[in-house]
């Protein structure tokens, strides 16, 4: 199987054809640094993004909390997450990087602050 | 009227605002004041959750809020004052001083040895790019839907079209289709894309958003609340090809369709304003035309990146606080910045000979995308600097640096070639 993937570590964006089976890489081209090929070989495999969303704050109705995941998180877990974050609300004080959900779905990933409030 | 005086006052305390104070106060600047209308610091990266920044500057992936917040918790600790929920009504370059309206103080005037405009910019709006058919609800800017939900908690609505493939209409498609909402499609006019690639992937590809490039919105239809937009592609001269319209059903639309410098305050101080960016004409010192008057940012022009922001706005809070304590470079005269072959813009827009050389970067976009290409920047008869870049496009800021010694003539020429 042949997948042309974008890079998106740099805003240069090369355009980056990975081959391979079964969760195998046989070949990476087009990539214009090491990153770019690590990017690639991971987004063949299994891609990942940082999920980023807010969350409500106890007694305040005109501010929310923006929280993100920790690390990047199964493309396809996305959506599962959202509705587990969907149903938290948090009370302040609250400090940046403060776990909000942790072990989000058993990714093994935590949502955390990105903000004081 | 309540009065304050200070060395640097910055009018903004946005990503530009934030990072010019530190860099003041770093420099040796005494009392360094930031003046913000918003009841917090951070500017619009406030309701920028998503991640993005700081990876050229930081070499980490942060959002919007992680970013400003290292820059807020570096000026608490190096001291830059800050009035917050004040509304700059005026400023004024010669004598600088900056009249503010303050909700404790009232009418508020500050007086500072030199100033910085950090007031970033504005969004187009549906008015701007003139889009026939009725004023139902549901019409936003990205930015204020954008704000509504990820700091108001507002959902704007739930079947979405957006118009431009700017980065924030990608990256509301993104958090519209997360909150629940159908994104129908990103309409775009040019035959490119207007933001970053990366945005393409993750926001529009990600959640199988249909990217309809060189078309536009013909019209909108619904009274009370939108019902649809009609759709049409356009021809090479930009025009809507009308016989191809096609009616699309939504109850939103969103537009992402340039940003505005906003220069209301620096136009009326008697700046010098450059009419391809709408921002101040600035040196590489980021001085503009009125002298102790610097402005970074947004302001100036339009970025892509909110780390070169940074960067140009460290260069204007160095400059004016050295600037305030009296000791600017001695300039000796201007070297013009000139667009050579498919540069649209250069910024800074000349250059100040001064007793102190330096190695200036020279931030600039193309006209039209390409591959293969050397940036070339020209003083008379000879190259001053040359690079390589595998492709360029106008969505993305490119940069070359200029050693100052190297200047013999009284311009210098930035041409973008393809080949060698």
């Amino acid at each position: 199987m042949e997948k042309l993937i974008i890079c998106t570590v740099c805003p240069r964006g090369c355009r980056i054809t990975v081959s391979g089976d079964n969760g195998v890489v046989n070949s990476v081209e087009g990539y214009g640094c090491i990153r770019g090929k690590t990017y690639a070989s991971n987004e063949f495999i299994s891609p990942v993004r940082i999920l980023t969303t807010t969350v409500k704050v106890e007694g305040l109705d005109n501010e929310l909390l923006p929280v993100r995941s920790a690390k990047p998180l199964p493309k396809d877990k996305i959506f599962d997450c959202i509705d587990v974050i969907k149903g938290v609300t948090v009370k302040a004080p609250i400090n940046r990087y403060d776990v909000i959900v942790k072990d989000i779905c058993g990714t093994g990933i935590d949502m955390v602050a990105t903000k004081n409030i | 009227m309540y009065n304050i005086n200070c060395d640097v006052a910055i009018v903004g305390g946005g990503p530009a605002g934030l990072a010019a104070a530190v860099s003041a106060k770093q420099e040796g600047a005494n009392k360094v004041l930031i003046i913000e209308r918003d009841n917090a610091l951070g500017g619009i990266l406030q309701q920028c959750i998503h991640p993005g920044f700081g990876l050229t500057r930081f070499n980490e992936e942060l959002t919007g809020p992680e970013y400003y917040g290292r820059f807020v918790d570096k000026a608490n600790e190096v001291g830059v004052d800050y009035l917050l929920n004040s509304m700059v009504l005026q400023v004024n370059g010669e004598d600088k001083t900056i009249i503010c309206a303050n909700s404790e103080y009232g009418l508020t005037l500050v007086n500072a040895k030199s100033i910085i405009l950090a007031m970033g910019c504005r969004e187009r709006t549906r008015a701007n790019i003139v889009i026939p058919g009725t004023r139902p609800a549901g019409l936003y800017t990205a930015g204020s839907a954008q704000r509504l939900i990820n700091r108001q908690n507002i959902m704007v609505g739930k079947k979405v079209v957006i118009l431009g493939s700017g980065d924030i209409g990608m990256i509301m498609a993104r958090r519209m289709s997360l909150e629940g909402a159908k994104v129908v499609m990103v309409v775009e006019l040019m035959d490119y894309l207007a933001g970053l690639t990366r945005n393409r992937v993750q926001c529009l590809d990600d959640f199988g958003i249909p990217l309809k490039l060189a078309h536009t919105i013909t019209r909108i239809e619904g009274n009370t609340r939108v019902t649809g937009v009609y759709v049409a592609p356009v021809d090479e001269n930009k025009k809507p090809i009308l016989s191809q319209e096609e009616f699309v059903e939504c109850d939103t639309v969103l537009f992402s369709v340039g940003l505005i410098p906003e220069n209301e305050l620096s136009s009326k101080a008697g700046v010098l304003i450059n009419k391809v960016t709408n921002g101040p004409s600035v040196d590489q010192y980021m001085q503009t035309s009125i002298s102790g008057v610097f402005a970074c940012g947004n302001v100036v022009h339009v970025n892509d990146l909110v780390d070169n922001v940074s960067a140009e706005s460290e260069q204007a809070g160095k400059y004016a606080a050295r600037y305030a304590m009296g000791n600017f470079p001695k300039t000796t005269g201007d070297v013009c910045c000139q667009t050579g072959k498919n540069v649209r813009y250069l910024c800074p827009h000349k250059l100040a000979l001064s007793n102190e050389y330096d190695k200036v970067t020279l931030y600039f976009r193309v006209l039209s995308p390409k591959q293969n290409v050397t940036l070339t920047v020209r003083c008379g008869d000879n190259i001053i600097a040359k690079k390589k870049e595998l492709r360029v496009s106008p969505g993305e800021m490119n940069s070359i640096k200029v050693d100052t010694s190297l200047i013999t003539d009284d311009s210098i020429t930035v041409d973008v070639i393809e080949g060698d």
